[in-house]
């Protein structure tokens, strides 16, 4: 098993209440921008993926975001090129470039080829569509969002594959001259692919024998995906096993239980997950495929990937009073019980947090694992000893128990090594029955 | 009630679905960015002498769409290649908001073909002053209500009133879809079509720039840059009316175009 350490680098000094305001992170002004404590931030999430090399974590995630004060990732690039350096041995998981955002697929090639290069083979590569308030923030349109993706994906594969000088004339992008003078540092690196319950990029991932990185999914919905891109896998000739699997799950751990309790309740702060982006921008036109939109469509009263039809039917100027704290407050706490009952969050002492990574890990059986540290206002102090905790008591548990039921990383055992003949049944990749004796509400 | 009927011709290479109704000299209606609302009060009154002919836009649900068709210009000449197919003889258009945008670039590209364009809330141009509502960053329910000055107008909750059926969600997305790919970038407007619109300047087609006092999707100003560039264009304003003149006050609004297309 692999294990790594994500963190989404929140903005901390800002209060709540622009956010609250805002209705969500996405869109909050940067006027609230301070230039000092930024500066104290950026360089200290620097240090802290040292600190996770250091106690034990195999490798280091980051992302990128835009206009938000939720991630201060804006330029992913740039800080898993300094990581490159001033970390040694750590593998640096990029979850991911947001390809139809940059919409220069030659300059992230050779971006992450000098990262490649610099860390001397250990960059994780990985590729996202971006979310759909993304494609606002980086005016990125959205009806091509898909195509945009997959041109952007095959361009840049040649481009690490291909002797140049050679042209390239495609859809919606131009290069009449390809001939990158930096080449990855390993043949291929590795490609993870973070989703949210996309059915079309676990199939796409299962056709390219990807792992797949759910993030923070419910488990049986997880299960279920996992089953999806096994059957494709088994129809491609090869069985899916945990190397084709990896699984983000928000931990936070700290000396007692009563304390992470308190401070883990920065995964809430100002909404947390689910107040990313507004329903307007969760869901900008062309960006879903046409039956996804049937989907939602037909879903009157639920939600699918957090927008329900009715938000998006609601008029989004009216029944929001903003300075109801207490009562949105009350209902974000409630919010952060539920999701710790789920099991969609972990957060205790180190003995709490191990036992129930075990018992996720023994359902969704994935080689990598990742842990993805508090969100909110906390603390240096506090997020390095969770840091600490983590890699020194929880993660020695928890690698124990990987290798006693056979949990291979995509670093043991390649994705797609494990041939199948035609027409042979597939082992099973999660364990449904250990799902069941969770009892999960 | 004229009759209407809604028919699949194959058509400059591809299929498209034509609601036609009335009878007389031909009228060509494109209709707006999210979609043909269906036949309205304005409709039944002009089909009384003119035959309407209302293509539903490629890719807006029930015409197939064209992956070739990049910009509003490249279905502007589609429709022109329609026309010609038709074997319509100098039709009249009348276009609204995005639809305005259509047949001004088909007016820039071939003022010849054209009787006449009507162009209702115009996107197309770049303003000045102001800029064009952006309809793809806010709810459907707020898009909608941006469109009209008058919420309580009859016609409007006609269209929009009660709960949204699947398949109505489903012909909103796909409307949104479409105008994004095409529109996205630059949003809503080509800023070559001021110059381009100097072949209809010099062919001095006739034109008729109507616009609602109240309209909150296209600024005042995009009529004016649009007489700028056509400036033989009458102008007409219909107070107390938003983005949709035509069913917020639908008596002003067919009297404008009957009187312009006289």
């Amino acid at each position: 098993m692999q294990i790594a350490h994500f963190t989404e680098r929140p903005v901390r000094y800002i209060d709540e209440a622009p956010v609250l305001q805002n209705r969500a992170f996405f869109g909050v002004s940067n006027s609230y921008v301070d230039r000092e404590k930024s500066a104290h931030d950026y360089n200290f999430y620097l240090d802290e993926a040292c600190f996770c090399e250091e106690v034990g974590f195999d490798a280091v995630a980051i992302n990128e975001h835009h206009g938000n004060p939720f991630c201060s990732g804006s330029v992913v690039n740039i800080e898993a090129a300094i990581l490159a350096r001033i970390t040694s041995k750590a593998k640096i998981v990029i979850i991911g470039n947001m390809l139809p955002g940059v919409k220069h697929p030659l300059r992230i090639a050779e971006e992450l080829a000098t990262i490649d290069t610099i860390s001397r083979g250990r960059l994780v590569s990985g590729w996202v569509r971006g979310a759909g308030s993304e494609q606002f923030f980086n005016n990125a349109n959205p009806a091509y969002n898909r195509e945009m993706f997959n041109e952007a994906h095959s361009f840049i594969m040649d481009c690490w594959t291909k002797d140049g000088p050679w042209r390239y004339e495609g859809k919606h992008f131009h290069y009449r001259h390809v001939n990158p003078w930096v080449k990855p540092y390993q043949e291929m690196p590795q490609q993870w692919i973070p989703g949210v319950l996309s059915a079309e990029t676990v199939m796409w991932c299962a056709e390219k024998q990807y792992p797949y990185l759910g993030l923070g999914t419910a488990l049986g919905p997880t299960c279920d995906l996992w089953d999806m891109y096994a059957d494709k896998s088994a129809e491609l000739g090869y069985q899916a096993g945990p190397e084709n699997f990896g699984y983000l799950l928000p931990v936070f751990c700290a000396d007692t239980d009563e304390k992470a309790q308190e401070i883990g309740k920065g995964f809430v702060f100002g909404g947390g997950q689910n107040a990313f982006s507004r329903p307007e921008h969760t869901l900008p036109p062309g960006y879903n495929s046409k039956s996804a939109i049937r989907m939602l469509g037909q879903q009157p009263g639920g939600s699918w990937l957090g927008v329900s039809k009715e938000k998006l039917m609601a008029s989004s100027d009216d029944s929001w009073d903003a300075s109801a704290y207490d009562a949105l407050k009350a209902k974000l706490i409630a919010g952060y019980q539920k999701v710790q009952d789920n099991m969609q969050i972990v957060v205790g002492s180190p003995e709490t947090c191990a036992q129930k990574i075990k018992d996720i890990l023994s359902v969704i059986r994935p080689g990598v694992f990742t842990c993805f540290a508090v969100q909110g206002n906390v603390s240096d102090k506090d997020r390095l000893r969770s840091v600490e905790l983590l890699g020194k008591e929880v993660l020695p548990e928890v690698r124990k128990h990987a290798d006693e039921i056979g949990l291979f990383g995509p670093f043991d055992r390649t994705p797609g090594s494990v041939k199948l003949a035609p027409g042979t049944k597939r082992a099973p990749v999660v364990d449904r029955e250990a799902l069941a004796k969770l009892n999960l509400p | 009630m004229a009759t209407w009927k809604e028919e699949t011709q194959n058509l400059a290479g591809s299929d498209l679905v034509l609601v036609r109704g009335g009878s007389g000299k031909p009228l060509l209606v494109l209709h707006d960015e999210l979609g043909y609302t269906g036949w309205m009060s304005w409709n039944e009154e002009l089909a009384k002498d003119r035959e309407l002919i209302i293509p539903l836009q490629p890719g807006f649900g029930k015409s197939p769409r064209q992956d070739w068709m990049w910009r509003h210009r490249d279905l502007a000449n589609y429709y022109l290649n329609v026309i010609r197919e038709l074997g319509l003889e100098k039709p009249d258009v009348l276009g609204f908001s995005a639809g305005g945008y259509i047949a001004a670039e088909m007016a820039a590209a071939n003022p010849e073909l054209l009787g006449s364009i009507t162009l209702v809330g115009p996107m197309g141009i770049k303003p000045d002053e102001g800029e064009i509502f952006d309809i793809f960053a806010c709810t459907i329910k707020t898009c909608l209500r941006q469109t009209v000055f008058n919420h309580e107008v009859k016609e409007f909750s006609e269209i929009y009133g009660g709960e949204m059926s699947p398949e109505q969600f489903e012909l909103f997305e796909d409307a949104r879809a479409e105008s994004a790919r095409i529109g996205w970038e630059p949003y809503m407007f080509n800023p070559s079509l001021p110059e381009l619109l100097r072949s209809a300047k010099n062919a001095k087609l006739p034109t008729l720039l109507i616009r609602g006092s109240e309209d909150a999707v296209v600024p005042q100003d995009c009529i004016r840059k649009y007489h700028d560039a056509l400036p033989q264009a009458d102008i007409v304003t219909i107070k107390g009316t938003g983005h949709r003149p035509e069913i917020e006050d639908s008596a002003e609004f067919v009297a404008a175009v009957k009187h312009f297309l006289a």
